[in-house]
């Protein structure tokens, strides 16, 4: 079976705070088509593991590569700000947005991107919604408005920071739906951190253990075997 | 029609309004991303240090503006990095710097001068503040500020939604910010010496306020801020040569009367 294209690989990482390191010798790849869940207690350092495959903190030590961020293929649905529940700006506008990093120093956006934009909104199902006011839509319309945000920026990787915080069960299962059709529609790898260990067992192929020094990396089936799976998940 | 002829007449006068509109439409342009970030109160503890500043060179017979703008832009940057660094409380400390600045500014000035005219127009602000080369100024920082909110126009857009986001795909966030600030406090001491200290930072806010009350779309809002500020400043200076009463309190107050109307309309 031939290899698939590597978009994020930890070698020998370590992540923490000075010299106070949360997680050591962290060894993952997220290839195209994974579907990964981060799972951990609070403070197990999920945001800081985040925050660096994200490029935004360097680790303590180790080496991340960021294929899919240097292609320009990554896709990152942040945890929302309360700044922006009351934000003046139309649905469209903030879709567009995700195109920023594709488009150098231009001044406007194509019509190649405005009909993208259209296209991933349909997908979504806010098509509707465009003209809409951000601040008016229900939590899980506006997660899907970031979503759609999100793959105006990629259509490789998707990095999403505990999506369905906030949401009433029906949204986050609408959520979950969506993402699945993306991972196995249309080929989009996965990598979300969240609390809801159902779902992650459920919807994840590969599960990211981290807590108190040990992780795990490995698949569903193999996380149910080892210990922090079991301790987990009961 | 005679009325504005007649004001006209009056080389101060024409002075104040290029000066004054310029500045309204800067501040209320900055003012959309700034309150949006919740960083209206860095404007309001900018006018405090730009105060400071003014009573500092005063005293020790500086030019003005060219000693106050280099200390306000640093006064910025500091602000900036005060409202994001989570160990201090940042209202809290943007409280204690505008108080101490505008100590400052009295102590050296009661000690110098006295307590003056020359105080009391820092504070409330003066008509007869601007000169040819502060006419000069603003029309260069307005230029300024538009091209450059014309040229970074979605990249402040997405900088303001979400930080993170843009931080991610790639966007410098940390210059767009610096960057903002720096025109913030080029806009506040400008605007400062006609509107005064207390009153300055209402330019920056009330329009964004106000467009926000109304309008749904991003570049509606900061459209809107723009016109809405410019009609404000000149009503209000109307306003003040009809009722001889200081400039900048009745600009406020016809930003006031004009968030009041949006947002009676935007309650509808």
């Amino acid at each position: 079976m031939e290899e698939k294209k590597i978009l994020l690989a930890c070698r020998d990482v370590s992540l923490g705070y000075e010299h106070k390191p949360l997680l050591e010798h962290l060894d993952l790849t997220v290839r195209a088509g994974d579907y990964v869940a981060v799972l951990g207690e609070n403070g197990s350092g999920k945001s800081t593991l985040l925050k660096s495959l994200l490029g935004l903190t360097p680790p303590l030590s180790g080496e991340i590569d960021r294929g899919a961020q240097r292609a320009g293929q990554l896709g990152y649905l942040p945890q929302q700000t309360p700044a922006q529940r009351d934000f003046p700006a139309t649905v469209e506008e903030v879709v567009l947005s995700g195109f920023l990093n594709r488009r150098g120093q231009r001044l406007r956006y194509t019509g190649k991107e405005r009909s993208a934009a259209l296209m991933h909104m349909g997908k979504l199902g806010i098509l509707e919604l465009r003209g809409k006011c951000y601040r008016e839509l229900s939590g899980g319309q506006q997660q899907r408005v970031l979503l759609a945000r999100a793959l105006c920026a990629a259509n490789e990787l998707l990095i999403l920071d505990e999506p369905v915080t906030g949401l009433d069960p029906a949204a986050s299962q609408d959520l979950y739906k969506t993402l699945r059709y993306l991972h196995d529609r249309e080929g989009m790898a996965i990598l979300m951190v969240t609390h809801d260990v159902s779902a992650a067992l459920r919807e994840a192929k590969t599960i990211l253990h981290i807590g108190q020094k040990r992780w795990f990396y490995g698949t569903v089936e193999e996380y149910l075997r080892d210990e922090s799976g079991r301790r987990f998940s009961v | 029609m005679s009325l504005l002829l007649n004001m006209l007449a009056y080389p101060f006068i024409v002075r104040a309004f290029v000066v004054g509109a310029l500045v309204s439409l800067c501040a209320a342009l900055l003012g959309v991303p700034l309150v949006l970030k919740r960083y209206s109160m860095i404007g309001d503890g900018l006018s405090h240090v730009s105060f400071g500043a003014l009573a500092v060179a005063v005293a020790c017979g500086f030019a003005p503006l060219w000693f106050s703008i280099p200390v306000v832009m640093l006064a910025a940057f500091f602000l900036l990095r005060i409202a994001e660094s989570a160990r201090v409380s940042a209202d809290a400390a943007i409280a204690v710097l505008s108080a101490s600045a505008l100590a400052v500014g009295v102590v050296v000035t009661s000690l110098t001068t006295g307590m003056t005219t020359d105080v009391d127009s820092y504070m409330f602000g003066s008509i007869l503040a601007m000169s040819r080369s502060d006419v000069l100024l603003s029309v260069t920082l307005a230029g300024a500020v538009l091209a450059l909110y014309a040229a970074f126009y979605h990249r402040l857009f997405a900088v303001t939604f979400d930080e993170s986001f843009a931080r991610a795909t790639g966007v410098r966030v940390g210059a767009y910010k610096t960057l903002l600030s720096l025109l913030t406090a080029l806009t506040v001491v400008l605007g400062m010496r006609m509107m005064g200290a207390m009153l300055i930072s209402s330019l920056v806010i009330f329009p964004a306020l106000s467009a926000m009350r109304v309008f749904k779309r991003f570049r509606s809002v900061v459209l809107f801020a723009g016109g809405l500020s410019v009609v404000c400043f000149c009503l209000g200076l109307i306003g003040s040569y009809l009722l001889s009463t200081p400039v900048g309190a009745t600009v406020v107050l016809c930003d006031l009367a004009a968030f009041l109307v949006c947002a009676a309309l935007g309650r509808r």
